[in-house]
């Protein structure tokens, strides 16, 4: 039985649920210190004095510093993802020095022996600022006598791009849709909250941080504070989760290693989960303006989308290419003729955002489904059928999309036909008919998604096309041990996902070992040298392929040692099951056998060296593209306007699958954060620029108590991109979710004239828009 | 939890324990700690000790006293939510402890503190006030007791006197005939009630004959819908007790926040009352 595609646990869970982790905040260094660090009170203002003095003063107080006291040495936080050429990168001290511009911005820090003395010297830190006007509507922000966040204005970047003649497109078109959507913004919370330590011996530095880039951050912490990159290394541990908020260079990075270079000793930083609300950069975030234009039988002839995409108050690592993963997205799985696609980033005094979940594609996705659903309500059509008459067929593949990217496989047909089964479509349609009919207070809603995402980041000439500062390769290592054991290594940083597990079958497959036999060593930069890190649903897509050719490599060498050893030629033997067989005979060596002979090195062959190991990169030529069918039916009281999810099916697309008990749990999550986004969550600042969803008693995450019951099911189309047939799962659920569920809302309203609630829908929202 | 500095001591008696109160106007109770240790953790609060009342036999158990029960103010949620007694002759108290947060908070969480601290949004205080409860609070000074109705003073302010400990609630036994609802109303499983009614009904002959309902967030404090009590009395069973549940919000000032404004916030009111007055009168 081959392992790929076996429900295995996960290798990791047994040590993580019974407590013998190694979160960055369990770990200790001798003589450790604590940092704590003083936030802006203020959205905006000029900072006309820091005294710290006070804070010095007090027991346990080690040190007290102001963004001034570092203002030589502390450089700006990288953005690495300069998008246009108009794109204005403000500076971006990682402690301000002489204005901020959000709440919760860096102005002081202490440095105490304990975390308690921390928090009493900070009230002893006295700031004074000068208000400045806030900027929180990107509207208001882009008007000529707005405010500004920078010296250079308000718009940090815009860009447009137009396929095909889209005036033709809507110059007479039968129906025309006119929408504008809003993506509330969110907060990652992922359930382990950030923390830093850093470590010197004098000369060089050890940084721990719950990250999901060990590797980019060590790079970018020495362009930042100029330590030599040799002198850094850089631990990502146990890390609880980031769904792309832990994909940053981050202010307390910096200082954490600048104060342990200062002070020559250990300093540690953890963040409450109130300070993470503030500080843990934020996502979505956008203002969708959507044209469609459409012939009288649903047919789509063009699309024109308008963002409105909010920065906050900084560009942060790949803050302004968020909106951008979605540009070639809208167009989803759907043909047309003509495109249009703009984007105008703008600075506010918020919490700059970036990637979070799905990264601009989520945001696509829902602009484009609701349209559907819209598109379908004007046309009096089923939304299924709208969709069927748009989307590529199964026989169309591969197939260049409007927007430029090639979609190299997937079967929408079968997914869906898949969920309507599952789902029992047509039952609840007349349930919803029969509740309409008799006025029922509570009524039914059926929303439809019909996603596909582009992931896997990837194809290195791509993403340079797109001036992303990064590649879109990944590392992986594989070496046997003298006695037969594998060790891996992977420049992938899992966090959550379950590599070790995942990669253990994929190399107990390659080289015929058992599953047990594999381990797998990554996030540490001594350790796994070379790596571009977890994010955008690429480790298995990219890094696992990468781990793949490493194992095929191993085997070219144990091939030349067994054809030495058996004393044939190289094409003369055949592998499987880990052990090299001279066809025709009964002679033999196992994989764990040639891996002792490459330890002993008694007898080698000539050019063959006394290792059984190997590296290998791989950069896929395409992105991954899965895709997949999400029906969603909704209760809809409408006397309180309390919506309930009834029943929820997702058919996903994600082609070969390695582990499905993985590849369920990242559905389910995913589905949750979804539904999370539709139904609870959002980040509120007030008029002057506070934020008030600061702890969870506001800022609402749905528990498994507030989730129906997930049905789940997968077609399996393979991905022609990479030789396992895999695509990513990490974002499916998330991406395909949230429309789902605001489609079953207004379809559950549409007879009482609603035709939008905006996001989160909650129960009063939804009852004003019956008012 | 990274509160500021105080002292702990946990007090061995309840007349120590009025001591410690009395002696030092910045110390606090610590019951469960589910209210008040939020407040430190985000420094809202600098008690400079907590006297910890969670080990005295007057303060624990739940207890049939004949005419009433008696909830201890340590009694946690889930012991209230459970107990025989409570579900047998005061099941509104238990219907509504069931809905406080988790069972974490409900482990820790006590009843006693959940009035003691009167936050409207509790779910307790709501109950409390529709069955006409008899606060039982003690001090240096010695006992007293304080009727339902002048307890909740303010908003997180109660009648309780500084250095006052409550020691329990008397729960009046209401008899045959009642029937009992509590609806809340709130976004997710573990959030605070936007909402809450607390309805009692007693029926006889398809009439309601008397009800007494309580409104959780409604204001400052929990308040009783009296004009509704009044409409329902000797109604029948029908479309007309909605009717008479519009006047639920009547006299209510209710507060603003990021999960309701108040004009919604009175819509709930009535149609939950109109659902609480069903469900507690056993009509469909
Ligand atoms: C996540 C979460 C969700 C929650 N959700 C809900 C909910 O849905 N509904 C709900 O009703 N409650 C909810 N609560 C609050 C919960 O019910 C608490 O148990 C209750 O508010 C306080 O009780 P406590 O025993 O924890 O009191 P503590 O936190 O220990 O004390 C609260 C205050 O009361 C004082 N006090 C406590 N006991 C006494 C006493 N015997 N005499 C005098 N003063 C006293 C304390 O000094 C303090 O000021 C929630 C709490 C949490 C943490």
């Amino acid at each position: 039985m081959t392992e790929v595609g076996r429900a295995r646990r996960r290798k990791e869970d047994a040590r993580l649920l019974s407590g013998r982790t190694q979160w960055t905040d369990n770990l200790r260094q001798p003589g450790m210190l604590h940092v704590m660090f003083l936030r802006s009170p203020m959205a905006h203002a000029r900072i006309t004095r820091v005294d710290v003095s006070a804070a010095l003063g007090l027991p346990g107080v080690v040190a007290a510093y102001s963004g001034q006291d570092f203002a030589a040495e502390q450089g700006s936080l990288p953005c690495a993802w300069p998008v246009t050429d108009n794109v204005v990168i403000p500076e971006h001290p990682p402690m301000a020095t002489s204005e901020v511009r959000y709440v919760g911005e860096a102005v002081a820090c202490v440095v105490a022996t304990d975390r308690y003395r921390a928090a009493d010297a900070l009230e002893a830190i006295e700031v004074d600022y000068e208000p400045l006007p806030a900027v929180l509507d990107m509207n208001e922000a882009l008007t000529p006598d707005s405010p500004k966040v920078h010296e250079a204005g308000n718009q940090a970047y815009s860009m447009q791009m137009t396929v095909g003649d889209i005036d033709a497109a809507f110059r007479d078109a039968p129906v025309v849709i006119d929408r504008t959507y809003v993506q509330q913004r969110l907060i990652p919370s992922a359930m382990e909250p950030r923390a830093v330590l850093a470590n010197t011996d004098g000369d060089s530095f050890t940084l721990w941080s719950s990250t999901q880039i060990p590797h980019i951050l060590r790079v970018m912490l020495a362009v930042v504070t100029g330590i030599p990159e040799h002198k850094i290394r850089v631990v990502a541990p146990d890390v609880g989760g980031g769904f792309g908020s832990k994909l940053q260079v981050t202010a307390e990075e910096v200082l954490c290693l600048l104060i342990a270079k200062r002070l020559g000793k250990a300093v540690k930083w953890v963040e409450s989960r109130s300070e993470g609300n503030l500080t843990v950069h934020h996502g979505r975030d956008q203002i969708q303006h959507i044209q469609l234009a459409a012939e009288a039988d649903g047919r789509i002839r063009g699309l024109k989308v308008d963002l409105l995409a909010d920065m906050g108050a900084y560009l942060m690592l790949i803050t302004p290419g968020i909106p951008l993963l979605g540009a070639q997205m809208f167009n989803a799985i759907y043909k047309m003729d003509a495109y249009e696609f703009g984007c105008t980033g703008v600075f506010t005094t918020k919490m700059p955002t970036d990637a979070y979940r799905g990264a601009g594609r989520p945001e696509a996705t829902y602009g484009i489904e609701r349209m559907m659903d819209e598109l379908a309500a004007e046309l009096r059509l089923d939304p299924l059928e709208v969709r069927r008459r748009n989307w590529i067929r199964h026989e169309e593949f591969p197939y260049t999309t409007i927007s430029g990217l090639t979609y190299d496989s997937g079967n929408y047909e079968a997914a869906t036909d898949k969920a309507l089964a599952l789902f029992g479509y047509d039952k609840l349609r007349a349930e919803q008919a029969d509740r309409r009919d008799r006025g029922d207070p509570v009524q039914l809603g059926i929303g439809v998604s019909t996603f596909t995402e582009m992931c896997g980041l990837a194809p290195s000439r791509g993403l340079g096309a797109a001036n992303f500062g990064a590649g879109g390769w990944e590392h992986g290592s594989v070496r046997m041990l003298p006695t037969g054991k594998v060790e891996v290594i992977t420049g992938s940083s899992p966090h959550g996902q379950g590599h070790v597990t995942a990669w253990s079958q994929i190399v107990a497959d390659s080289l015929g070992v058992p599953f047990e036999d594999v381990t797998v060593l990554h996030g540490d930069t001594a350790i796994s040298h070379k790596g571009m890190d977890t994010y955008g649903s690429r480790s298995l897509t990219v890094g696992g392929i990468a781990v793949l050719r490493a194992c095929d490599k191993v085997k070219d060498k144990a091939r030349k040692l067994a054809a030495h050893l058996l004393e044939c030629s190289p094409d003369d033997l055949d592998f499987a099951d880990g052990v090299f067989k001279v066809r025709g005979t009964e002679s033999q060596k196992s994989i764990q056998e040639l891996a002792f002979a490459a330890f002993l090195a008694h007898d080698l062959p000539e050019g063959v060296e006394a290792r059984l190991d190997s590296d290998a990169t791989f950069d896929p030529e395409n992105f991954s593209f899965p895709h997949g069918t999400h029906l969603c039916a909704m209760e809809v009281d409408t006397e309180t306007g309390m919506a309930k999810i009834r029943s929820y099916v997702a058919v996903d697309d994600i082609g070969k699958v390695v582990n499905p008990l993985i590849v369920e749990g990242q559905i389910h999550g995913g589905i949750a954060q979804g539904i999370a986004q539709a139904l609870f969550e959002e980040a509120v600042y007030d008029a002057d620029g506070n934020l008030l969803t600061t702890t969870m008693a506001d800022y609402l995450l749905p528990s498994a108590a507030d989730l129906p019951e997930f049905v789940t099911d997968r077609t399996e189309t393979p991905a022609t991109s990479n030789p396992l047939g895999v695509k990513g799962v990490g974002e499916a659920g998330t991406i395909a979710s949230t429309p789902a569920v605001v489609n079953a809302i207004v379809d559950a309203l549409r007879p009482h004239g609603v035709h939008d609630v905006q996001m989160p829908c909650t129960p009063e929202r939804i009852w004003r828009a019956l008012a | 939890m990274i509160p500021a500095q105080f002292d702990y001591v946990r007090a061995t008696s309840l007349s120590e324990a009025c001591q410690e109160l009395a002696s030092d106007e910045d110390a606090k109770a610590l019951a469960g700690g589910q209210s008040l240790l939020p407040l430190l953790r985000l420094r809202l609060a600098y008690p400079s000790k907590l006297v910890d009342i969670g080990r005295l036999p007057e303060l624990s158990g739940v207890h049939d006293r004949g005419d009433h029960v008696f909830i201890g103010a340590m009694a946690t949620h889930d012991e209230v939510m459970r107990s025989g007694v409570v579900n047998t002759e005061c099941p509104l108290v238990a219907l509504a402890a069931a809905t406080v947060a988790d069972p974490a908070v409900r482990h820790r969480g006590t009843f006693g503190g959940s009035l003691a601290h009167s936050d409207p949004a509790g779910d307790l205080p709501a109950v409390v006030l529709a069955l006409d409860g008899v606060f039982v609070a003690r001090s240096a000074e010695g006992e007293r007791e304080i009727p339902a109705a002048e307890f909740f003073v303010d908003y997180l302010e109660s009648a309780l006197r500084p250095g006052e400990i409550l020691v329990g609630v008397r729960i009046p036994k209401l008899g045959a005939g009642w029937g009992f609802h509590y609806e809340k109303f709130h976004r997710t499983a573990q959030a605070w009630t936007i909402v809450g009614v607390a309805a009692a009904v007693r029926r006889s002959n398809g009439a309601i004959q008397e009800a007494r309902i309580g409104l959780a967030n409604m204001g400052p404090t929990p308040v009783r819908a009296r004009a509704v009590e009044t409409a329902l009395q000797g109604m029948e069973l029908g479309d007309q007790l909605k009717q008479a549940c519009q006047e639920a919000d009547a006299d209510t000032s209710p507060p603003s926040d990021l999960h309701a404004q108040p004009d919604y916030r009175r819509h709930l009111a009535r149609v939950l009352t109109h659902r609480a007055v069903r469900g507690a009168s056993g009509s469909p």
